[in-house]
């Protein structure tokens, strides 16, 4: 090798390495910051008990309410996303899979939805709601989230089933199956250690997004009962405390953050497992 | 019966059409993808019970020949098929009834194995399943008698639970094979089945295909022309999308008349 060559090597080697140790730091930073911020406040209380009245100004009580309504929130979205999810990416995959041009549209079309500012579709839901006649609840929330992270999950089946060869499907087709067969008997299956990446992506969405819910769910002090009570939600919670004055609240945001982290994270790791799990069992 | 038709100027092929009647009777079969003329004008009868290899360079259109026969070009929609082709007198390009049922007259290998996501005992059972057999006892008894068929019985009797996927490549194809064999076709379609596979597993493949012929027909696509040599029975030699000779194997390769197939024989490839 010349030596322009070798220097190009180090270079480029030294420059990559760089950046992903940048990244890295970055992240154990968010981590570190919000953990030192609140790590104080984070107690059982916390986790256990509903807002108690001026919870906002410092006095007692915890953020159960707004657990509750994320997991009750995320979860019910997630389903309702894969139940609406898994047909579309199924459909494109096996019945339009001849038709290369109305695929790119439609993927294109998805991308974009997926691009689309939560916002937006936090505005779209309160604006169907008047339309209802409906309050901020909890099932307006699932409705709105489920539609935001729909697009994320079904690009996300989508680029999962694109890998399966074509091999494959005709020979299923070969063995006499219809289409419908090829999809959930064969497709699905092909494809479930790949799908838990693609629920866990909109999950993840669909747990950390406040700009959707802030409209459509509303916010209380109380878990709800059922889907027409509103239901606050972590990302809400800490935004509402992160705005209050008073130090010891502002902590109680960062110990909410944490909750929110160690959440998502677990949610990672079990279905990094659980698709782990599927592969091995090949 | 004899056949003349004229190849390259002064190439007269004469050609014996063999004993047994054909099964599949291709005529006047053309396939256009957008841009090219991927067929052209086929006309050829499959003959019943003997092993009937598509010989030919790559490109030359012996896979899409083969996909029509089980109409798998319906996942393409750039062909355009014209023509017809007749299994037991029925023309499925043209025909009302199921497209499944007339696949199911048919078993498929591909060049590599594509086992179903499953335990190996369920991708023997699926396509009984499908074909409505649930009869747990009848399906056991198929699942064995299958795989004996092809050999793997007792290659993997004690593990009928576990994953396709854990076989070995050339126990895979077998599998394949076997999974074809369940649903009761008259007809093994080969799309270059030993290509991935190690020459040992080839020659179990190959085996199993001079066994097979006593009940099924069957049509291998292939390149390699001592596998051609080894099992053909009735070979039909393709060249950019045409038949340009076809007769018993021996006639074929002892007797070439076109330069295209001397020149193909003589390279070897």
């Amino acid at each position: 090798m010349t030596l322009r060559r070798k220097l190009e090597e180090k270079f480029f080697h030294a420059l990559s390495a760089l950046f992903a140790l940048f990244i890295v730091f970055v992240l154990v930073h968010i981590i570190w910051s919000i953990f030192q911020k609140g790590i104080s406040a984070l107690s059982w209380q916390m986790v256990s008990q509903e807002p108690k009245g001026g919870f906002y100004l410092g006095k007692e009580g915890g953020i159960l309410n707004a657990i509750a309504g994320s997991f009750y929130l995320a979860i019910a979205s997630t389903i309702l996303a894969f139940i609406i999810s898994l047909p579309v990416a199924l459909f494109m995959n096996i019945y339009l899979i001849k038709y290369k041009r109305t695929l790119t549209g439609i993927r294109f079309f998805l991308d974009v939805l997926w691009g689309v500012p939560s916002i937006v579709y936090g505005a779209f839901g309160f604006v169907i709601l008047i339309y209802l006649g409906m309050k901020t609840s909890l099932g307006a929330g699932i409705i709105t989230v489920a539609v935001m992270i729909a697009p994320i999950m079904i690009r996300a089946m989508d680029e999962v089933l694109k890998t399966i060869p074509i091999g494959l499907q005709e020979a299923a087709y070969a063995l006499g199956s219809t289409k419908t067969e090829t999809a959930y008997k064969i497709f699905f299956r092909q494809a479930l250690p790949g799908f838990a990446t693609a629920v866990l992506l909109a999950f993840g969405r669909g747990i950390g997004d406040a700009a959707s819910v802030l409209f459509t769910t509303g916010f209380t002090d109380y878990v709800p009962q059922k889907l027409s009570d509103p239901a606050a939600t972590l990302p809400l919670s800490i935004f509402f405390q992160l705005g209050s004055p008073y130090d010891e609240v502002q902590s109680r945001a960062y110990a909410s953050a944490i909750i929110l982290i160690f959440i998502v994270l677990v949610i990672s790791i079990s279905a990094r497992l659980l698709s782990g799990a599927g592969k091995s069992r090949k | 019966m004899v056949t003349t038709f004229n190849k390259e100027a002064g190439d007269t092929v004469q050609v014996t059409v063999p004993v047994n009647p054909p099964i599949i009777n291709i005529s006047n079969l053309n396939v256009f993808s957008k841009k090219e003329h991927i067929l052209k004008n086929i006309n050829i009868g499959i003959p019943k019970n003997k092993i009937t290899v598509l010989l030919g360079p790559s490109g030359c259109g012996k896979t899409t020949l083969l996909k029509c026969l089980n109409r798998l070009t319906d996942l393409h929609s750039d062909l355009r098929l014209e023509g017809s082709i007749e299994i037991d007198g029925d023309d499925i390009l043209h025909t009302k009834k199921d497209i499944t049922q007339i696949r199911q007259k048919m078993g498929l290998l591909l060049q590599r194995p594509y086992p179903l996501p499953m335990s190996i005992y369920d991708n023997i059972a699926y396509g009984l399943k499908i074909k409505g057999i649930t009869n747990k006892k009848i399906v056991g008894e198929k699942v064995e008698k299958h795989l004996k068929e092809v050999a793997l019985w007792d290659e993997v009797k004690d593990r009928l639970k576990s994953s396709a996927q854990s076989l070995s490549i050339g126990q895979q194809q077998r599998l394949c094979l076997a999974r074809g064999l369940a649903v009761e076709p008259e007809i093994i379609l080969a799309d270059e089945p030993t290509s991935a596979l190690d020459p040992i597993s080839s020659r179990v493949i190959e085996e199993e295909f001079l066994q097979l012929k006593d009940h099924y027909t069957l049509i291998l696509v292939t390149h390699i022309l001592r596998q051609a040599k080894r099992i053909a029975d009735y070979v039909i030699f393709m060249y950019y999308g045409e038949i340009v000779e076809h007769g018993n194997a021996a006639e074929i390769f002892d007797n070439p008349q076109t330069t295209i197939l001397k020149e193909y024989l003589r390279l070897g490839h």
